[in-house]
């Protein structure tokens, strides 16, 4: 058992490539996190024009990227526009599919958030001569961002997760990294080792999860 | 410009193409329906027994179900998948590419929702508990026809979120072979070297998920919490 799932010769050869692959997902998730937020951020402020001829194919946009798996996207970015005479590698097909899926998720709680701060607030900002865009700067977005930070948490921690699609169009970060180490030493310790990493990484965020959402479901 | 839109038409929405793997995209969709309603059952079944089982507050017991739920937590449904698919075949189970994608997705939902459950049953204030089991009825009872019914109300939108977004996972089998709609479309789109099948099969999964978003929209309303 511990030759085939934690075999130390294994672990010790194949430390470098999983490392390597660590180094990825971090700086990956650097990226698509502020791609992923930016997107959220236009998409919630254009709702908060309150016009129903905006609000409509806003929610049916976000609408349709939850209901469109992000795999898929990333395969039609990946596989598909080639056949357009667009190819765009995998680190950008990634980049472009979170700035889409991971944008709808942000954008819907970007959204709840700003909703949840009272309209006198803004009518308070605005009547001391702020302008429309000052006061959502300075007044609104501070207390959305506050209102919804367990739900923005919990968002970037399943953003960081959906980093290992990368590893289907050959993006080399943990999990691509530690398949390679598997396939070249026929034995699943280097994807356990990566599983560790993974765990050790994210546990932390986990655990301030879950007292957040068990404080706020308290409160109510 | 007619020249390039009949082009593109003919690259992306062929019709020849479309016709000939209809028939392997809708079987995908039938897999895609059934690794579904698998995993959402089971998914959910062994969540609610798990916050059930945390409700007794045995000590150890709940350590052990909060190491669980975190793990699953904090692991890709990815990483999860890869690992019982290739790695169990080293202790000489080979589970089929389907078994691990349903048992993954179902480990994920049963942590997530476990993890809902357990807030909402919490959420019901003690003094009920005491009132309830004052009245003469047995923990069971109190659970049953006192807790649960008002956890159940604020647990619905959570839920529902969730189970869309890990069902939505059914795609990642692929990576194991399972023939869904993903699947179906990426081997015809090599074997017909046009992107036909998988325009047909991302429009399969709209088609599929888009009633169940706005459903789940709807319920999330009709649910909110109104103080």
């Amino acid at each position: 058992m511990i030759q085939t799932f934690f075999n130390p010769e294994i672990i010790a050869a194949s430390w470098p490539i999983v490392m390597a692959g660590l180094r990825n997902t971090v700086l990956l998730s650097l990226l698509v996190v502020p791609l992923g937020l930016i997107g959220g951020l236009i998409l919630a402020l254009l709702a908060s024009v309150k016009n129903p001829a905006l609000r409509w194919p806003l929610m049916a946009w976000v609408d349709f990227f939850r209901a469109f798996p992000p795999l898929v996207l990333l395969i039609l970015l990946f596989a598909g526009l080639p056949f357009a005479g667009l190819e765009l590698g995998g680190f950008v097909c990634v980049a472009v599919a979170f700035f889409l899926n991971t944008g709808a998720y942000y954008g819907e709680i970007l959204r709840a958030g700003i909703d949840s701060v009272p309209a006198g607030q803004v009518e308070a900002a605005r009547s001391t001569g702020l302008s429309r865009l000052q006061a959502m700067a300075y007044v609104v977005l501070p207390q959305a961002v506050r209102n919804v930070l367990p739900d923005l948490l919990s968002n970037t921690l399943e953003v960081v997760k959906l980093t290992s699609l990368g590893s289907v169009v050959a993006v080399p970060e943990l999990l691509y990294q530690a398949r390679q180490a598997q396939s070249i030493t026929y034995n699943p310790t280097p994807i356990v080792v990566a599983a560790i990493v993974y765990f050790l990484m994210l546990w932390p965020v986990v655990r301030l999860l879950s007292r957040l959402e068990n404080r706020a479901f308290a409160g109510r | 410009m007619r020249g390039n839109l009949d082009r593109f038409v003919d690259t992306f929405f062929n019709a020849t193409v479309m016709l000939k793997y209809l028939p392997d995209i809708l079987s995908g969709v039938v897999v895609t329906i059934e690794l579904a309603l698998f995993i959402v059952v089971t998914g959910i079944a062994a969540g609610l027994a798990l916050a059930l089982l945390r409700s007794l507050g045995i000590r150890p017991l709940n350590w052990l179900i909060i190491g669980i739920v975190d793990l699953f937590r904090s692991l890709p449904p990815l990483v999860v998948i890869v690992l019982i698919y290739f790695g169990l075949p080293s202790v000489d189970l080979s589970p089929s590419g389907f078994v691990s994608t349903w048992l993954s997705l179902a480990l994920v939902l049963m942590a997530f929702s476990e993890e809902i459950f357990w807030a909402g049953i919490t959420s019901v204030a003690k003094g009920q508990w005491e009132a309830a089991r004052s009245t003469g009825l047995s923990f069971g009872q109190t659970l049953m026809n006192v807790v649960l019914p008002q956890a159940f109300r604020l647990t619905i939108p959570p839920l529902t979120n969730r189970t869309i977004a890990i069902t939505k996972g059914t795609a990642l089998g692929t990576v194991v072979a399972v023939t869904e709609i993903l699947g179906q479309a990426s081997s015809a789109m090599s074997n017909s070297y046009n992107p036909s099948p998988l325009m047909m099969g991302a429009a399969a999964y709209v088609v599929l998920f888009f009633p169940v978003v706005v459903a789940a929209r709807w319920v999330e309303t009709k649910f909110a919490w109104k103080r």
